[in-house]
């Protein structure tokens, strides 16, 4: 037993599931906020976890379009659904936050930052297309001229701690987007679930740290066979096939097509889409006063180019039809992103396409317009 | 994941923070339009303001919001910063019920600028449509500032009628300085003895300039752009010669909250000056 | 400078809008403090005849006296702001548009012709220019508030006009309708509640009636092929809203009556 178990710096190791469960006192003696999965209405949803009996163990989610459901499993896993309603967005890029003050004073209005406490996260449980999500946001938030810092501070501070999948959802398409199931960067760990523990990939200093608190084993060539299988499990699952060649193209050529007004018949331009994207990054700022009018919070808020009032501009609306906000956020996501940030908006999640009310499929749209060119 | 992000953290400091800015001074142009004197309280602020012709700044009334306002001064002189507003909304109108003295929250420059180098030695041709003319007032300034450097320079100006017409009374001194101007308003009025029609028939009927060697600068509402744009082409200027200033719903001011966005550009920091082939093949798409 | 002076008119309604009013004590005092508040029968017994820089209304119009007693009200007044889904949209007691009134007088009262009503109850904006309309059954108090708060410094009112699935992301509300199948007028629906229902469970009732171009055919679509049946869509269309434009027609649309009483 002593000869299997290392001190240092392992590349990749193994975790008891005693030993993962340790983590989370390890990760909260060192000051993080434990955010993972947890069952919570009738979702697995992203949550502050306080203990291994906080993960949703035994559940999964079946997902298709327009609907969600939790279903038990018949084996105790802890990771084992695909992705929820929630992502590490809102944790980022928080759907409320404060980002400057103004005073009236004597000598006029003063006007300073909103110190806000930055909490420091550890994200349990991240998925491979979360991580592309993160890395397409970084480059939104913090890869201009101009950086937000309400996300450029958590997101340094955060420790993200991936957990591969093992299935997939009908909804999901990450093998087309190039973004997954395997996580491959932007973590400081990543883990496979095993049936008596995790494969521990160590990536970082940080993520090396952690594990120096909690007692690791060799990788048996078993394990690793079975971790294989079990990430493989997953890439067989998905079904879901979407063509992105020329996509930019395809649809900024085609930005009359009559595709969009057929959408337009079924979109509801609810913005139901826009906020479980785990990219989308629009935002209003609303000025919130108290009673005097003398002191002034800026407060800026998730918003949509669903909204109706997004394009107002002159006592007008620039994109006065749900026709033209949905050809906007298909356009932005899949295409003028690329223009703007060097990759698509899209990671393949499949989020918008099961949380979308009336089950609107991105990739069926853009399969269709498609479809009409040849 | 500390190694991927945090290199910009110093610029970040203060994107959302508004600076202290004072009414200096309040013009009247015309009805509903004033243009506002401001100076940044801070004289350090102030001292290391500059901006470029075409830039704006978002000015900002506490509880009533921020709106975009481009800079309508001399960019020689930043010591008091011009701004030229139209009464349209709520932030404005708040504005509006300022005086000399009060405070307000200032942010910027931000945007692009006019194409002060692709004009070296051209003819320049500035179309305006009604309150289309304060962002281009700057780049007047700075281009007769060293008028020997350009060819013919021309104002194309259009207003709705001709009391609408801002800036008149610098016109004697513009032309004394060596800038052209013309003028059309789609509404005459007793007196008016000018042209009646749209702007772009100015330009149909400008002559006296070689058209491959002009930089034409157009600002004014969507339609007249692409109006004045395609008379330009008429006559012979390609997309490469033309300049445009865009308007969008800009928010944030730095490409962040998504509102201002026209196909895969965020007008509020890639523009809002574009040259005309960037933009054209969006600004044409309706409701885009 | 002489405060503005705030009426607050009841019409056909339950005062449920005007009990909002009241329940934002501490905000109402300060906007007391700005305002002077001329009448209001609901808090005070002190009545002051016209005219009035703010009225506020809530109800509906139902009886011959109250569509002549507005034309009055609206010549005092103002700016006059419509509050609560009877002012904007004429109310639950909309329900009895185009059904036989004289019926349902019978059925309730001894003696019916001591009533006399009209056979619709119709929103203030049928009957009278309405500068500012603020939704809900019952409106949201801090909406009043910023509203009145927004007219005594000038500024045109600010509320929003977005769906409440929004703001059921903001405050972190899984969507209801997706996990757990139960039906939800949300994505159809104005925001105002901070999307109270769904985070309890229970399906939006459309309470802030109609979001602007709301798709109603779509939804009720969905409802359909959820397993929900024409008559029982068109039942939740039919509440504090039922008069509200885009629901009554989707109702109507629904039990194939177009343009036809229920």
């Amino acid at each position: 037993m002593n000869d299997s178990v290392q001190s240092v710096d392992p590349e990749t190791c193994f975790l008891t599931l005693d030993e993962f469960a340790r983590l989370f006192e390890v990760l909260i003696s060192r000051g993080y906020e434990v955010i993972g999965p947890t069952i919570d209405q009738e979702a697995i949803v992203y949550g502050q976890l306080s203990s291994i009996d906080d993960l949703p163990r035994g559940w999964t989610d079946q997902q298709e379009p327009g609907k969600y459901r939790l279903v038990r499993r018949d084996d105790n896993a802890l990771f084992g659904y695909v992705v929820g309603p929630s992502s590490w967005k809102k944790q980022l890029f928080p759907p409320v936050s404060t980002l400057a003050r103004a005073d009236r004073t004597e000598e006029g209005w003063q006007f300073q930052e909103a110190k806000e406490e930055t909490p420091r996260y550890a994200f349990l449980g991240v998925r491979a297309c979360e991580l592309a999500a993160m890395k397409i946001q970084d480059r939104v938030f913090t890869g201009g001229p101009y950086v937000d810092s309400i996300y450029e501070q958590r997101r340094s501070q955060a420790l993200v701690i991936a957990v591969n999948c093992t299935q997939a959802a009908s909804t999901c398409f990450c093998t087309s987007m190039e973004t997954g199931p395997r996580c491959k960067a932007g973590f400081d760990l990543a883990l496979t679930e095993l049936p008596d523990g995790f494969l521990v990939e160590v990536a970082t200093a940080a993520g090396a740290e952690i594990l120096s608190d909690l007692q690791t084993m060799k990788v048996s060539p078993e394990q690793d066979t079975q971790a294989n299988a079990a990430r493989q499990q997953a890439v067989d699952q998905i079904e879901r096939r979407f063509d992105t060649t020329d996509i930019k193209d395809l649809l900024m050529s085609n930005l009359e097509h009559p595709r969009w007004d057929d959408v337009a018949e079924r979109c509801l331009s609810c913005t139901n889409c826009t906020m479980v994207c785990p990219t989308c990054f629009c935002s209003s700022v609303e000025e919130v006063s108290d009673l005097t009018g003398d002191h002034v919070e800026r407060q800026r808020q998730w918003d949509s180019c669903f909204n109706l009032d997004f394009s107002y501009m002159n006592g007008g609306l620039v994109r006065n039809s749900i026709r033209n906000r949905y050809r906007q956020w298909l356009t932005h996501k899949l295409a003028t992103w690329i223009d703007q940030f060097g990759t698509s908006g899209c990671v393949g999640c499949g989020r918008c396409i099961t949380w979308c009310p009336v089950g609107i499929d991105l990739t069926q749209e853009v399969n269709a317009i498609r479809e009409s060119e040849s | 994941m500390n190694s991927t992000v945090g290199k910009q953290a110093e610029k970040s400091d203060s994107i959302w923070v508004a600076k202290t800015a004072v009414i200096h001074e309040i013009a009247a142009e015309v009805s509903g339009v004033a243009t506002y004197q401001l100076s940044l309280r801070d004289a350090a602020a102030a001292q290391s303001y500059r901006f470029e012709p075409g830039q704006f700044n978002m000015l900002y009334i506490p509880g009533a919001g921020e709106s975009a306002i481009s800079m309508s001064g001399d960019p020689a002189d930043c010591g008091t910063l011009a701004h030229t507003i139209r009464l349209a909304g709520n932030v404005t109108r708040s504005i509006a019920a300022l005086k000399v003295g009060d405070t307000l929250g200032l942010r910027g420059p931000f945007g692009t600028s006019w194409p002060r180098e692709d004009c070296r030695g051209k003819n320049v041709i500035l179309v305006a449509g009604g309150i289309g003319l304060p962002p281009l007032r700057p780049f007047i300034y700075q281009l007769l500032a060293q008028r020997d450097e350009y060819g013919s320079l021309h104002l194309l100006y259009g207003a709705r009628t001709p009391e609408m017409r801002v800036y008149t009374r610098e016109y004697d001194r513009w032309r004394a300085e060596g800038l052209e101007i013309r003028e059309t308003v789609d509404r005459s009025s007793p007196g008016w003895r000018g042209n009646v029609g749209v702007v772009p028939q100015l330009l149909e009927r400008l002559t006296g300039f070689d058209p491959a060697e002009t930089i034409l600068l157009i600002c004014g509402p969507d339609l007249m752009m692409r109006f004045t744009a395609r008379a330009a082409l008429q006559r012979g200027m390609t997309s490469e010669q033309i300049w445009v200033s865009t308007e969008r719903n800009m928010q944030c001011a730095v490409g962040l909250c998504g509102h201002c966005q026209l196909g895969p550009e965020f007008i509020c920091k890639d523009g809002p000056v574009f040259r005309y082939d960037q933009i054209s093949p969006y600004l044409k798409v309706e409701g885009l | 400078m002489e405060k503005p002076r705030l009426a607050v008119f009841k019409f056909a309604s339950c005062d449920g809008c005007q009990l909002s009013l009241l329940d934002a004590e501490d905000q109402l005092l300060s906007v007391a403090d700005a305002l002077e508040i001329v009448y209001f029968p609901e808090a005070t017994s002190r009545m002051e005849a016209g005219p009035y820089d703010i009225a506020l209304i809530e109800g509906s119009i139902s009886t011959p006296h109250d569509a002549a007693r507005i034309q009055q009200v609206r010549r005092d007044s103002r700016f006059l702001m419509t509050i609560g889904a009877c002012a904007t949209s004429g109310g639950i007691q909309a329900l009895r548009n185009g059904a036989d009134s004289a019926e349902f007088m019978r059925a309730v009262y001894a003696s019916p012709g001591y009533i006399e009503v009209l056979d619709q109850s119709t929103p203030i904006a049928d009957h009278v220019t309405v500068d500012f309309e603020l939704r809900g059954c019952p409106i949201n108090q801090y909406q009043l508030i910023e509203v009145i708060q927004s007219l005594l410094a000038g500024r045109t009112p600010r509320t929003p006009g977005h769906s409440v699935c929004l703001d059921c992301k903001r405050r972190g509300t899984v969507c209801i309708t997706v996990a757990q199948g139960i039906a939800c007028l949300g994505p159809v629906t104005q925001s105002g509640c901070n999307a109270l229902c769904p985070s309890y469970n229970r399906g939006c009732y459309g309470c802030f009636g109609p979001a602007s171009q709301s798709n109603l055919v779509s939804l009720t679509s969905q409802m359909e092929q959820d397993g929900a049946s024409k008559q029982e869509i068109s039942n939740s269309l039919q509440n504090f809203n039922n008069n509200a434009p885009a629901f009554r027609e989707e109702s109507r649309r629904l039990l194939d009556r177009n343009g036809e009483p229920y």
